[in-house]
């Protein structure tokens, strides 16, 4: 039931196509890096002379790690603002929180996805449960996507707001303890061997890495910009058709009725 | 303090009144418990040795799994005939609700764990080496698993999908508690060498965070 | 390449996700903005030449 009341329009605005254009010509950057200009990892085993390492599949991590850092700014960015919108109560960190929320998400499935691919030849296998952070980031995205099918529920802005700040909130606060817990649970953990520090980082490699967050910092920030607006207009496009039924409402019965009755003097 | 107290008993025994009349739990979520501990029997088609092995971790899966049917129970409870609004009207302070209603979950709790423990004994084989371990970890993980369920009942109600959103909810947060309880008991049970006691440490710990959330955020919630 | 297959994969899959979540907010967007009077819109850019 939407009343088209003028023309379409789009989110993006001046500012956001400028960062759309940057993060692309960023994206184009970071591929020519990670594929063309870096080294695969090859190192030469100590007794057995043979050439082991990562080989290529490092090159993964240009894309995997960046993400991972993306993940929990997106996280964090979801907390501080779940907290804020119980202090302040205004629909601003509400939506801002949803946004960030939901565009975390997609980079947490994307971080559990590419580190499931590349720890297939590096690892040799698709999934380790004996791995810390790996099982973090798990139960970190299936409690956000609890949060967003909680946001996807048919209920009252405000209640909606609250509870899903509650979840948010509850969220971050157990993570500390699931990461204490899984760290306990096993001693030998793959990622332990930090990635940083098994891997020979060269100059080039480090400044790969960053120009990753750097570029994928820019994907969050277009497409956060984008969801929040569009959470923003479902707020107004909400609103609107409530007043908009009001007026419809009041229009249909006599208007003297609808006066005395709410208290107005004709 | 003391009226906070007496309010929470006060829900908490309307509660656990309400289970005793209409047995729920003794009909219902019991029998559910113990074909939980069948059904992994079938599934895992393995010997008692074996089972033995996973027991701790099996009986666990069971607590939770009532422990879902258990909060929907404590929340569905609230919304028949509009009882949460005869609860507000009456005055009672949100914390005391909170406290009241973990309280109720956390009895029925026990009794389940008390029935999981005998059903683990018979069926997988498993014997309790340490009863003091087993006590005290049974008890903290309970109150852990109470004070969550009935903050997250509370966040899933009155939304026409509680059943399915619940689960989602709820259980991702409990995973600490299930590495943890099952760790403790694979102790208590003998299963494995680790140190219990340390675990339950966790677990007391997360009890004592939960508790302190879910009273604070209760009042949050019920507000309007 | 050594692993060219989990490569192609693994930037695959993100470059197709975040594409296809990108294309899907900007047209949820676009969608919504129908609903929304001019008036009550904010960082929008009209489709319509004439308009502001």
């Amino acid at each position: 039931m939407t009343n088209p009341t003028s023309s379409v329009a789009t989110t993006g605005s001046p500012g956001s196509r400028a960062l759309g254009l940057a993060t692309l010509l960023g994206l184009v950057g970071l591929l020519v890096l990670a594929f063309v200009l870096t080294e695969p990892d090859v190192r030469i085993h100590p007794s057995t002379g043979q050439e082991i390492g990562q080989f290529d599949a490092v090159r993964l991590l240009y894309l995997h790690v960046p993400m991972a850092v993306i993940t929990y700014v997106a996280y964090s960015l979801a907390a501080f603002a779940s907290a804020g919108y119980l202090i302040k109560r205004t629909p601003w960190w509400d939506v801002t929180a949803h946004a960030a929320a939901e565009v975390g998400t997609v980079f947490c499935f994307l971080v559990l996805v590419t580190g499931s691919i590349w720890g297939r030849p590096v690892w040799n296998t698709w999934w380790e449960w004996g791995d810390v952070r790996l099982m973090t980031t798990l139960i970190l995205f299936l409690m956000f996507v609890g949060y967003l099918a909680l946001r996807r529920t048919a209920a009252d802005p405000r209640v909606q707001a609250r509870r899903a700040a509650v979840v948010a909130l509850v969220a971050i606060v157990d993570l500390p303890l699931v990461n204490r817990s899984v760290e306990w649970w096993e001693n030998r953990t793959l990622h332990q061997k930090s990635t940083l520090g098994e891997l020979k980082i060269e100059d080039l490699t480090l400044f790969t890495l960053m120009v990753g967050f750097l570029v994928f910092l820019m994907v969050f920030a277009w497409l956060l910009l984008h969801r929040f607006r569009v959470g923003w207009l479902t707020l107004a496009a909400g609103e609107h058709q409530v007043a908009a039924a009001i007026k419809e409402r009041r229009a249909e019965a006599d208007g003297s009725e609808v006066a005395s009755a709410v208290g107005e003097t004709s | 303090m003391k009226s906070l107290l007496s309010e929470a008993w006060l829900v908490a025994s309307k509660d656990l009144r309400i289970e005793a009349r209409s047995r729920v739990l003794t009909n219902q979520v019991a029998p559910f418990a113990v074909l939980v501990l069948v059904l992994f029997g079938f599934a895992l088609d393995a010997d008692q040795r074996t089972l033995r092995m996973f027991a701790p971790g099996l009986f666990w899966v069971a607590v939770l799994l009532c422990l879902l049917l258990a909060v929907q129970r404590s929340s569905a409870v609230e919304s028949a005939d509009d009882a949460a609004t005869g609860l507000r009207m009456a005055g009672l302070a949100p914390v005391a609700v909170f406290l009241g209603k973990s309280a109720a979950i956390f009895v029925q709790l026990l009794v389940l764990e008390l029935l999981l423990t005998a059903g683990i004994i018979v069926f997988y084989g498993s014997s309790v080496k340490n009863l003091f371990l087993w006590l005290i970890a049974g008890l903290v993980t309970a109150l852990a698993v109470a004070a969550t369920g009935t903050l997250y009942g509370a966040l899933a109600s009155g939304l026409g999908v509680r059943e399915t959103l619940l689960p989602i909810l709820l259980l991702p947060v409990l995973a600490p508690v299930l590495i943890g309880a099952t760790r403790a008991y694979d102790d208590a049970l003998g299963a494995a060498a680790v140190d219990g006691w340390a675990w339950t440490g966790l677990l007391a710990m997360f009890a004592v965070v939960a508790s302190t959330l879910g009273a604070l955020a209760y009042g949050a919630l019920v507000e309007d | 390449m050594t692993h060219l297959g989990y490569l192609l994969g693994g930037w695959g899959v993100a470059a197709v996700l975040l594409t296809v979540y990108a294309v899907s907010v900007v047209r949820r967007g676009r969608a919504l903005s129908v609903s929304v009077p001019e008036d009550q819109r904010r960082w929008l850019t009209s489709q319509n030449p004439t308009d502001g």
